[in-house]
């Protein structure tokens, strides 16, 4: 098995008495595509937060690269080789597309090159002068994964990605997510066709705590997974 | 060279012209204006482009203006010194408030830099067996001059005005299109996107707090040096609000608003106060008509509408 590039040991926050995440311990091999499943109110996007710094965690440990980043602010766990994407699109509204692919490009220690390699990935080039908030929904979500692209990161963290894009968007976004070479991703994800097509693993949170996890098949054959989303007894 | 750099060139030159061709009384107004507006520009450094909304500049402002004229008043520091002293003076003061005030967003950011602000003001009154409080002193005339050209006349006056007006311009110019410059815009647009792209916001925005104050109190120190008076007055609230004014008026986020929004106000004062004594309520009802049909300025509506490039 590859070396671990991010493990988190006890992760748990509860906020005033309601618990998030109880004792979550996750193992994030190099390379590979995970899922993050799980119905709402789970703990997928409060996991994540505490993964890259933004919702400091009650108790626990989270490692990369093998190193404790528990005590680190959002920055510099971001220059460490981590990028996310928020789950409510969030791009520099006022600035152009080609400034927002800039400052992030920029912060990774991108050039201009960088900046138009990404546009044309994305393929936002023939928009890269528009004001980003101009843009559609739709381009804003892909903007701001190709913000997450630029910062070249080891580890991608993209929270809900596809959700509000169109089918040919979706489309879009597997063939760009498969496509990208040493670069680790944790997808959260609803769409069950991006889930099973796009990841190699996937881990099930419930009430807060892992409830499985495996390949997609074994997921899908899961009767307590099963039970989690449809909402009948536990098998 | 590009449009911007030319532009701020020639707005330099026209000044320098400016002086020659303007009656007497318009070019004293318009030295004061251009001291405003470094004023003016410290400022809209903090709230123009990093967002910071401060309502404790008149801080920077006395810092400078006393760290230049107490020395030179009582320790007959001569000019160039004196303006280091107050440049340091201003830099450290607001190195201070901003590790404390940064620790504070929006709302609660205005009210602690308009406490640190009162309180500067209130200890410029407690001292003022040297200060002279609200009644101020004045700088002794034969100490008003840098290498040997004299700041009490007319010419030196407006030149040196006009000297250190253009350094400003043109740092500052350069500092919002470089790219750090460029995050400070993106931390005002969206503070969380930046830290969450590896930007450490609190330092930049500590760096952009301590710029701004510096140049704040780059303008209080040649206000005093220039207008040869230092008064307490000066550390006192309104002399907070002006600057916001001035750079709402002239455009946030714009290198020339502050310009255009320092001679805007005057002129409006110096206008309305001819025609009746109530020239507050004049200069209140055309406030109140251009923040309702020009909401981003002068220069914010010009580059929204026409000129995308303006810097």
């Amino acid at each position: 098995m590859a070396a671990l590039i991010l493990e988190t040991r006890g992760l748990t926050k509860t906020y005033a008495g309601v618990t998030a995440n109880q004792d979550v311990d996750f193992a994030l091999p190099q390379g590979q595509i995970r899922a993050l499943i799980g119905p709402n109110g789970a703990g997928k996007s409060t996991f994540v937060g505490m993964l890259c710094g933004r919702i400091p965690a009650t108790r626990g440990t989270v490692l990369f690269d093998g190193k404790d980043i528990s005590h680190l602010p959002a920055h510099k766990r971001i220059a460490l080789g981590i990028a996310y994407t928020f789950q409510i699109t969030s791009v520099f509204a006022g600035l152009s597309v080609r400034e927002n692919i800039a400052l992030a490009a920029r912060r990774a220690g991108g050039d201009d090159a960088r900046v138009d390699e990404v546009l044309a990935r994305v393929a936002l080039s023939d928009r890269a002068e528009q004001t980003a908030g101009d843009l559609s929904y739709g381009h804003q979500r892909i903007l701001e994964i190709g913000m997450g692209l630029a910062q070249t990161p080891r580890l991608f963290i993209l929270d809900e990605p596809t959700q509000g894009l169109a089918e040919s968007e979706v489309a879009e976004f597997k063939a760009l997510i498969t496509g990208l070479r040493d670069t680790t991703i944790l997808l959260i994800e609803h769409n069950m066709s991006v889930v099973m097509e796009t990841a190699q693993f996937i881990t099930v949170l419930n009430h807060g705590e892992i409830l499985a996890e495996g390949t997609p098949d074994d997921i899908r054959a899961n009767s307590h997974v099963q039970a989690a989303y449809l909402g009948t007894e536990d098998a | 060279m590009d449009r911007a750099l030319t532009l701020h060139l020639a707005i330099i030159a026209a000044l320098a012209l400016a002086f020659f061709i303007l009656p007497a009384y318009h070019a004293g107004n318009l030295a004061r204006i251009m001291v405003l507006a470094i004023y003016a520009m410290g400022y809209n450094l903090a709230f123009g482009y990093t967002g910071l909304l401060s309502l404790g500049h008149a801080l920077f402002f006395g810092a400078g203006m006393y760290g230049l004229s107490l020395s030179m008043q009582h320790l007959g520091t001569p000019t160039l010194p004196a303006l280091a002293i107050a440049l340091a003076c201003a830099a450290v003061v607001a190195g201070v408030v901003g590790a404390l005030a940064l620790r504070t967003k929006g709302v609660a950011f205005m009210i602690v830099t308009l406490m640190f602000a009162q309180a500067g003001y209130l200890v410029a009154l407690y001292f003022s067996e040297w200060t002279r409080g609200e009644e101020g002193f004045v700088l002794p005339q034969t100490m008003r001059q840098i290498a040997g050209i004299d700041l009490t006349t007319a010419m030196g006056r407006y030149f040196a005005a006009l000297v250190l007006f253009a350094i400003t311009l043109l740092i500052i110019g350069h500092i919002v299109r470089a790219p750090f410059g460029r995050t400070l815009i993106a931390i005002r647009e969206n503070e969380a996107r930046a830290t969450m792209l590896g930007y450490d916001v609190q330092r930049l925005k500590w760096i952009a707090l301590v710029i701004s104050g510096t140049i704040s109190g780059l303008a209080g120190a040649t206000y005093a040096l220039l207008f040869g008076y230092a008064g307490a007055s000066f550390a006192a609230v309104p002399y907070s609000i002006l600057p916001l004014l001035y750079v709402l008026l002239g455009g946030a986020g714009t290198t020339l608003g502050p310009l255009i929004g320092a001679a805007f106000m005057i002129y409006l004062f110096d206008l309305s106060a001819d025609i009746t004594d109530a020239y507050m309520l004049i200069a209140g009802v055309v406030l109140v008509l251009l923040t309702m049909f020009l909401p981003q300025g002068i220069l914010g509506t010009l580059r929204a509408r026409r000129f995308k490039w303006l810097p």
